[in-house]
């Protein structure tokens, strides 16, 4: 079931694509082509497709660590925000530093800056017992607006004809690309970092103290885990990885800061983490799903006429879905027969 | 001046004040609908959509109305049917609506609205400094007024006001007294979402007659915290969403004045605002423990 459970939300998500298609006077097989195949028949936009996963799948194995100890974190794209900015400021602060240490330097920074930023709302937390969803999310709106000042304000190129972008980054500040298109290394960065957090959380005793912390927190202080720890550990790991895939957007495709560097991927990769079952193996798989959505959503605007805004209702009702599945794991479903005297608890 | 300032304080703090007191009453019943931002966006363009096809500012309101409780229905029958976790349903039905409403209101960004009018009492309206403040709002203004009293009386004076308060305390004891804990909670869920909705339609029918995706920017998020601040107490809900509407309208006034602050810093007040305010009030741990919800956000499924 727990593998079943996505499938049969995406399912009910390409049927319900499907329906919106027909009420929208389109062939719906050829919409649903369109929209789910075409984009992987051809090899630009397979490359595209991974260049899209990449920040999602960063994001969202980041944000699995938090969901799964109980630590709500949703305020990833303000993390990636500022991980961008923090990285960024090498390039743009010393753009005379090119050598081989500049890249690796920018997504130290860049992790670092979404690690801090990410404390905030966990230490108010620890601290205080101040609302960690209400916090990182206020924080995400701070964050935009820190970055719209810095690229019109201080960080702006005086060459850049009254554009509110920054210098664009030397080579030595970019992340080498491999394709024929905008692929490049930020995707192996990301698999490598996947695949570590996998082993953690499945092999060693911090994935276990993460998943007790979640799943019982009582159980995990007779265990001498310590959840304030854990919600500092977790923001810090979540908004780490949020701020590495801020600065290598950042340092790809982007090539300079602007005021808009993301479109909106820190909340889509929490669909992405629920999707995948905050499991980092699911996680790449339903970046991918995602990525898809993203791209689908470029074709039926150019291909159908259709609005790319699709994609964004499509991946809210894919999020309902997948949730609303959830009960399928959780729960037994069996036709109601009320008036069992016997009293055994209901809950799975 | 103090009376324009007064004037859009006012209409500033409506649509957090109409947004929030719903969620109050949805999370004194044990739920915590954290998709208050979709269904007021949602709100926002039903209410304007309607508005601008029908010419009437009171359908749009109504439509807004009605929109934010069918977005509601599917969070309640995701959460209270399906037993689906609340945090994520709510963001989900954020999501869900900041995409729907985009899409929904492609075809009418540009467009000139028809803004609500307001009361005019012939005398009264004309009285000075008084007269435009207590009598000359829109009549969603004394609306959200009428809602705070509502739900306060509602909440504290009613049986329907008990057992909502008995589900969202103990909903184990409630079922056990016959009480139908579901039914109870798909009615506040429907009732916050109205009222999201209703708080959505003023943003673009009455504060702004126009339609620009996201326009709630993190207005039902900045409702949320107010119920939080007001300690799950309607009239403290009208104090916050008043100080909130203050704050922002500050911001709005600073700006010409200079002040050598670049506006982006007094843009981020609100927000800055309102985790500061979370702050001082966890700090208070008492109070917050003896009026918040003891059930808040725990699913219910009933012992057969």
């Amino acid at each position: 079931m727990a593998v079943l459970s996505p499938l049969i939300a995406v399912a009910l998500t390409v049927a319900t694509t499907f329906v919106i298609f027909a009420l929208y006077g389109v062939d719906p097989f050829r919409g649903l082509y369109i929209y789910f195949v075409a984009p992987l028949t051809e090899g630009w936009s397979r490359e595209e497709l991974v260049v899209k996963a990449t920040p999602l799948i960063l994001i969202a194995a980041g944000l699995a660590v938090a969901y799964l100890s109980n630590n709500w974190n949703i305020g990833a794209e303000g993390q990636f925000t500022i991980g961008a900015i923090a990285g960024s400021a090498i390039p743009i602060l010393a753009p005379d530093f090119q050598t081989f240490a500049t890249l690796p330097l920018m997504l130290i920074m860049g992790a670092l800056g979404g690690a801090l930023y990410a404390t905030i709302p966990a230490l108010l937390k620890t601290r205080f017992g101040t609302n960690e969803i209400l916090t990182s999310l206020m924080l995400v709106y701070v964050s935009l607006l820190f970055l719209d000042w810095i690229v019109r304000g201080p960080w702006r190129d005086p060459m850049a004809f009254g554009f509110p972008n920054t210098v664009s980054f030397s080579d030595a500040a970019l992340i080498p690309f491999i394709g024929t298109g905008r692929l490049n290394a930020s995707a192996i960065v990301a698999l490598v970092v996947v695949l570590a957090l996998a082993a953690v959380l499945a092999r060693t005793l911090k994935g276990f103290e993460i998943r007790v912390l979640g799943e019982s927190p009582r159980a995990g202080a007779f265990a001498g885990f310590s959840a304030k720890r854990m919600t500092v550990f977790a923001f810090a790991v979540s908004g780490a990885l949020a701020g590495l895939a801020g600065i290598m957007e950042v340092a790809s495709v982007i090539g300079k800061l602007q005021p808009v560097i993301s479109p909106g991927y820190g909340f889509t990769a929490i669909i992405v983490a629920f999707l995948g079952r905050l499991n980092p193996i699911g996680i790449l798989i339903a970046g991918f799903v995602i990525a898809l959505s993203y791209l689908g959503g470029e074709a039926i605007q150019s291909g159908l006429q259709v609005s790319s805004r699709m994609a964004q209702v499509l991946q809210g009702l894919l999020l309902f879905f997948v949730l609303a599945c959830d009960t399928l794991i959780l729960y037994r479903v069996r036709l109601a027969r009320p008036a069992t005297p016997t009293g055994a608890p209901a809950r799975a | 001046m103090l009376e324009a300032i007064i004037l859009t304080v006012i209409t500033a703090a409506t649509p957090l004040l109409l947004a929030a007191i719903g969620e109050l009453v949805v999370e004194r019943s044990g739920v915590l609908n954290l998709g208050v931002e979709g269904m007021m966006v949602m709100g926002a363009v039903a209410g304007f959509a309607l508005t601008n096809t029908t010419g009437s500012t009171l359908l749009g309101i109504a439509g807004g109305l009605v929109a934010g409780a069918l977005v509601s229905l599917v969070f309640a029958f995701v959460t209270q049917t399906l037993v689906a976790n609340q945090v994520a349903s709510g963001l989900a039905l954020t999501l869900f609506g900041l995409g729907l409403s985009g899409l929904l209101g492609e075809s009418f960004v540009g467009t000139p609205g028809i803004k609500l009018p307001s009361l005019d009492i012939p005398g009264l309206s004309d009285l000075p400094f008084v007269g435009p403040i207590l009598f000359g709002q829109d009549i969603l203004v004394y609306v959200s007024f009428a809602l705070v009293a509502f739900v306060s009386w509602m909440l504290f004076r009613t049986r329907a006001g008990l057992i909502i308060r008995a589900v969202g305390d103990n909903h184990g004891s409630a079922h056990a007294l016959g009480y139908p804990v579901i039914l109870v909670r798909y009615l506040t869920i429907l009732f916050g979402g109205a009222c999201a909705g209703l708080g959505g339609a003023y943003l673009s029918v009455a504060y702004t007659p126009l339609w620009v995706e996201n326009m709630t920017s993190g207005r039902g998020w900045i409702a949320l915290a107010l119920v939080v601040f007001a300690s799950w107490i309607p009239y403290r809900v009208a104090i916050g969403a008043y100080l909130f509407g203050l704050v922002s309208i500050l911001q709005l006034h600073a700006q010409p004045l200079g002040l050598g602050v670049p506006s982006q810093f007094l843009s981020m007040l609100p927000y800055l605002v309102t985790i500061l305010v979370l702050v001082i009030i966890s700090l208070n741990r008492r109070t917050t423990r003896l009026n918040s919800p003891a059930c808040l956000g725990r699913p219910f499924v009933p012992d057969r």
